[in-house]
């Protein structure tokens, strides 16, 4: 028996994430199977193929299991549920939408955003919006989760190819039809996977002012984040949401500027390694959690920091 | 159309929590308890489809003990027509609350089941898609729009790469996101008219099923060291060099 990994790609790259979930499933000893589904997947799965770890690579070819959309995916990963103990996918919003369909069909409980591995059957994930730690026991053979890709390292080994198979697609009698896919800008340094994130707040007054934090983060190679309360004010689109009910995040450096420190936030983006907070209340919340404070105003105080990286990195 | 709207009582989103001693659950002794922000989004969007005359009908039902009848209420009070609840002492695991709200849908028969994207205690964002599996419906999880059409909706759904619009056959199970739209606020009157809408009690039995995962235990995270505050740019600027030219 054995772990089956179901993986996210774009058809031409795998999700920049891939190597985490692959860290993720060898932490249960077993050899891992590696699906890939989609209209043509043959470049992903070679890729996928030489990452140390993976034993087999199972792919499956028809038109309509790209975009991926939940019904046929998960079907076809209960199809193949019975041999295997454990199944796993990234905790993302396309992990998020199949993988809890595929434990449906399967007639089975699983587990979101795990974030530890304690034994095959032994799991930890944040509740109550990262406030609680709830570790807990699958009590029968089959395990089936979502893995948060900031809590486990990246697998950086390669191998020589492994194993590759092809399986037939199942019939496809699914009831939704995708009618377009509007993408984020592409030259946007993405959120999830970026080293360092810059995020504004509601201190940033206005949209116009947040063009500072979207400058700043370019001159770093930054990505752009945004407190909920920047995005309820209208100062960006909600995409940049950085928080429990938007993206969760874990760069080498995080800077929140002009954010206070919500709760929701602060559960989106505590385990960064380096947190750097400007705000003009010192009692703001995030100070608690900053590794380096900076009280003041913002409008001053980040062009000096902008110009003092700007001198140096000349 | 009838939509059922599943609505789960939960703890105030801006309570402070914390992990009892024995780490046997978080304490709950004195804390407001509200339907669930994502949950009143959906019930929301279902009353608002009912008053364009889309709609002909807005069940809403909850899991738990009696005391979520005062979740069911207030959902009345927004403006849903009917309630139900399921009586069940346990905390069930999504998989649990799925198949009951399986039964629930046989026996209520409505074409479109709203609700949220995730209840904001056990922040699972499962049970919405294991229905759908259940009932082999079509599913559209993270709306942020919806528009009924004659057999079908089409749904916009945020996803990390940005939006993507679906087309979904109905009966469907439609989960919401945050930016649907914003929930309104109960009236006094509309308060005092909850009070006799339609409330009933109902009874499913999960008994023969095994429990699939057990808690073990719950822990508080682990508490990050309080930082220094800095008194200039420049200090900071050398704090953070090594990241910044890395």
């Amino acid at each position: 028996m054995s772990t089956l990994i179901w993986i996210e790609h774009d058809e031409n790259n795998l999700h920049p994430s891939t190597r985490n979930l692959i860290t993720a499933a060898k932490l249960l000893s077993k050899p891992i199977t590696a699906l890939v589904a989609g209209k043509s997947v043959q470049k992903v799965a070679q890729e996928l193929s030489t990452i140390f770890g993976i034993d087999a690579v199972i792919t499956c070819e028809a038109d309509y299991y790209f975009p991926f959309r939940a019904e046929p995916i998960a079907k076809l990963i209960s199809s193949l549920s019975k041999d295997f103990d454990n199944i796993l996918a990234l905790a993302t919003t396309t992990g998020k939408n199949l993988l809890p369909r595929a434990a449906g069909l399967c007639r089975h409980a699983m587990l979101s955003d795990v974030i530890k591995i304690e034994s095959d059957k032994t799991f930890v994930h944040p509740i109550y919006a990262g406030n609680a730690l709830a570790k807990e026991i699958f009590q029968n053979t089959l395990c089936i989760m979502t893995i948060r890709p900031s809590a486990f390292e990246k697998e950086l080994l390669e191998q020589s190819p492994c194993e590759m198979k092809s399986i037939p697609a199942l019939a496809d009698d699914t009831r939704t039809k995708v009618v377009r896919v509007a993408k984020r800008d592409k030259d946007k340094a993405d959120l999830q996977t970026a080293k360092i994130v810059v995020s504004g707040g509601r201190g940033l007054g206005t949209s116009e002012n947040f063009k500072l934090i979207e400058d700043f983060a370019n001159k770093l190679g930054a990505a752009v984040g945004a407190s909920r309360a920047a995005v309820d004010a209208g100062f960006v689109a909600n995409d940049y949401q950085v928080g429990q009910t938007g993206k969760i995040v874990a760069p080498d450096l995080y800077i929140a500027i002009g954010i206070s420190g919500a709760i929701q936030h602060l559960a989106g983006m505590k385990d960064s390694k380096v947190i750097v907070a400007i705000n003009k209340d010192p009692e703001a919340p995030i100070f608690e959690i900053a590794t380096y404070g900076l009280v003041g105003d913002l409008f001053q105080l980040l062009p000096e920091l902008i110009k003092k990286i700007e001198m140096s990195s000349c | 159309m009838k939509i059922l709207v599943p609505v789960k009582r939960v703890v105030d989103p801006y309570a402070r929590i914390r992990v009892k001693a024995d780490g046997s659950g978080v304490e709950l002794l004195q804390i407001k308890m509200v339907m669930n922000p994502f949950d009143e989004i959906a019930l929301e969007e279902a009353i608002r489809l009912r008053e364009k005359g889309v709609a002909t009908s807005v069940v809403i039902v909850s899991i738990g003990e009696a005391v979520c009848q005062e979740t069911l209420r207030h959902g009345l009070a927004l403006g849903a027509d009917e309630a139900i609840l399921v009586e069940n002492a346990q905390s069930p695991n999504s998989f649990e609350v799925a198949k009951i709200l399986e039964k629930v849908v046989q026996e209520e028969q409505p074409q479109l089941v709203m609700m949220g994207k995730q209840a904001i205690d056990s922040d699972a964002n499962q049970t919405p898609q294991m229905l759908a599996a259940l009932l082999d419906w079509p599913q559209a999880t993270f709306i942020s729009n919806i528009e009924i059409k004659s057999e079908s909706i089409e749904v916009t759904r945020e996803t990390d790469a940005g939006l993507e619009v679906l087309d979904v056959m109905l009966p469907a199970v439609i989960s919401v996101d945050l930016r649907l739209n914003e929930p309104r606020y109960a009236t006094l009157p509309n308060i005092m008219r909850a009070k006799s809408k339609p409330l009933k009690t109902l009874n499913v039995d999960l008994s023969q099923d095994s429990h699939q995962l057990k808690l073990d235990a719950l822990m508080s995270p682990p508490i990050r060291q309080k930082g220094t505050v800095l008194s200039s740019v420049d200090e900071l600027f050398e704090k953070i060099k090594p990241v910044l030219f890395s």
